[in-house]
């Protein structure tokens, strides 16, 4: 039901674990729902220099969450805000129509955790 | 690689000398048993002694025996078939919160016909309190429907004990045994039980074939109609060579059934064992004690199950999961949740359940990947360990809503 190239990002996450001085963090999902996201951004010059994931999830969730941080991993943060779950799902070949509900929220909080920065960064 | 088979509580491999007399009643013996001539004669007695073989096996008579296609009818017919003839005695039917979907749906169904549905709630390890099902008995009770064992944690219920209060109050009593028949030993006399659902493919026979018990003189109206088999009760042209190897399983199940609880239950016993001392964070779910023989389910915190299982399945290991992403619905099982655990731990459940086949080997090899594969799972997770918990924006506003 999943495509390799999630199978892949499953099997061999990309970026997995914590920045310990990260300068934005964004989570998203809740456990009820069975799906949470957090995503760990250093920022330099509004570039995204470095960034981790750590998602309690399904197999896409901790897909969608590995592939997002390789998408994002040197860009700018206005090209990061145009990054669409979607587009993460259509990185990976596509999710199974019922696992683009819940478990395709990576991209939500990639853009949770550079709302954040900016916040911090405007105090 | 090796596959692993721990899933036998979804289905079971047909037991090869079962597959020997359905391919003979398919290609051989392969007449309408309804037919005057040899060939029908000769379906008609293979009927016969299968219906024999079944009601033998649950210490029943054979004409207390009625063919259908699996759980799902068995279970739609004694309830439904119970609700329509026993209506101008009452409309209410009392059933349990963790009953399979064959019966919950069914009683929802019959909700929406005006008849009122009691919903027993269940302890922490997944048993019906014989007082509340007491206590819910009306005047107006006509039906009783607990299941035997239930498919997820295995939890044997209180079933002689209800058979008895029933009994005493004069309503009939359903039992669900899709998980229990074969598996586990069963007398519906000395258990007082007046309906009883099973399906072969869940000890070593066909798929898509089952029977119903209905003891004599309990009132059931068919809701199938057609022609006039199965005594009227279930029209339609018998399928033999199911109806055949369901009774050839029956038949195995009863002959093998001491040798095989005590190899399974040896297997779950070293599963339990040694996962609860390896693994913290761990919960059994289910009873300590009354449980199916092959039945070992357990809620690993920080963990998702989907993801558990794949990684399992990476390994060449089958088995399933409660979790809202295995039960394709936004919700984790049911059970799990009427058993009080919360939606989180619910998630993270993994169902081992094995059969006859399996080996101490394969629990060995198990038992040996698992640790490995939570503890990555867990380093990945962000409900794990000291990682600070952080705003959470929830966009996903209708996660809360039931899928049913
Ligand atoms: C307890 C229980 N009841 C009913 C069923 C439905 O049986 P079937 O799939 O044969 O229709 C199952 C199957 O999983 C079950 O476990
Ligand atoms: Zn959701």
């Amino acid at each position: 039901m999943y495509t390799d190239k999630v199978m892949d990002h499953f099997t061999n996450p990309r970026n997995v674990g914590e920045i310990a001085d990260a300068n934005g963090v964004g989570e998203v999902g809740n456990a009820k729902c069975g799906d949470i996201m957090r995503i760990y951004l250093q920022v330099e010059n509004d570039i995204i220099k470095d960034v981790k994931f750590k998602t309690f999830g399904c197999g896409a969730a901790i897909a969608t969450s590995s592939m997002v941080t390789e998408m994002v991993k040197g860009k700018t943060l206005d090209e990061a805000l145009k990054i669409s779950n979607q587009a993460v799902a259509d990185a990976l070949g596509g999710l199974p129509p019922a696992k683009m509900h819940c478990s395709n929220l990576a991209a939500d909080a990639l853009h949770e955790a550079i709302k954040d920065y900016i916040s911090k960064k405007g105090k | 690689m090796k596959r692993i088979y721990f899933d036998h509580s979804a289905t079971t491999p047909i037991d090869r000398r079962v597959a020997e007399v359905v391919l003979e009643h398919m290609t051989e013996k392969f007449g309408n048993a309804s037919s005057i001539h040899s060939f029908g004669r000769e379906a008609r007695k293979a009927i016969d002694e299968a219906r024999e073989k079944v009601a033998a096996l649950l210490n029943a008579e054979s004409n207390e025996i009625f063919f259908t296609s699996g759980g799902t009818e068995g279970d739609n017919l004694a309830l439904k078939g119970v609700a329509y003839a026993n209506r101008k005695k009452g409309t209410h039917i009392i059933t349990s919160a963790i009953e399979h979907h064959a019966v919950l749906h069914t009683c929802e169904y019959l909700e929406k016909q005006g008849f009122t549905v009691t919903y027993l709630p269940v302890d922490e390890y997944g048993m019906v309190r014989v007082e509340d099902v007491a206590k819910a008995i009306t005047d107006k009770t006509i039906l009783i429907s607990v299941m035997f064992a239930n498919n997820e944690v295995g939890t044997i219920q209180p079933i002689k004990e209800i058979g008895k209060l029933a009994r005493e109050k004069g309503v009939y009593f359903h039992t669900d045994a899709v998980q229990a028949v074969g598996n586990y030993p069963i007398d519906v006399k000395d258990m007082n039980i007046d309906l009883l659902t099973l399906a072969g493919h869940k000890f070593h026979g066909p798929k898509g074939v089952g029977a119903l018990y209905i003891r004599r003189g309990v009132r059931v109206e068919a809701i199938q109609h057609g022609g006039g088999h199965e005594r009227n009760m279930r029209a339609g042209t018998e399928n033999v060579p199911g109806i055949v190897g369901l009774g050839k399983a029956a038949e195995i199940a009863q002959s093998e059934l001491n040798s095989k609880m005590a190899h399974i239950s040896a297997l779950r016993d070293r599963i339990i064992g040694e996962v609860m001392a390896k693994i913290p964070h761990t919960k059994l779910n289910g009873h300590p004690t009354q449980r199916l023989p092959g039945n070992a389910n357990f809620s690993f915190h920080f963990i998702e199950g989907e993801s558990l299982l794949l990684n399992l399945d990476l390994k060449g290991i089958a088995a399933s999961s409660g979790s809202a992403c295995t039960s394709g619905s936004l919700d984790p099982s049911h059970v799990l949740l009427a058993m009080g655990l919360t939606h989180e731990v619910a998630h993270g459940s993994l169902r081992v359940t094995l059969g006859r086949g399996n080996t101490k080997e394969e629990v060995d090899y198990f038992l040996e990947v698992l640790p490995a594969i939570i503890q990555r799972l867990r380093d990945m997770s962000p409900l794990y360990g000291t990682s600070a918990h952080t705003k959470v924006s929830n966009p996903c506003s209708d996660c809360h809503v039931h899928a049913h």
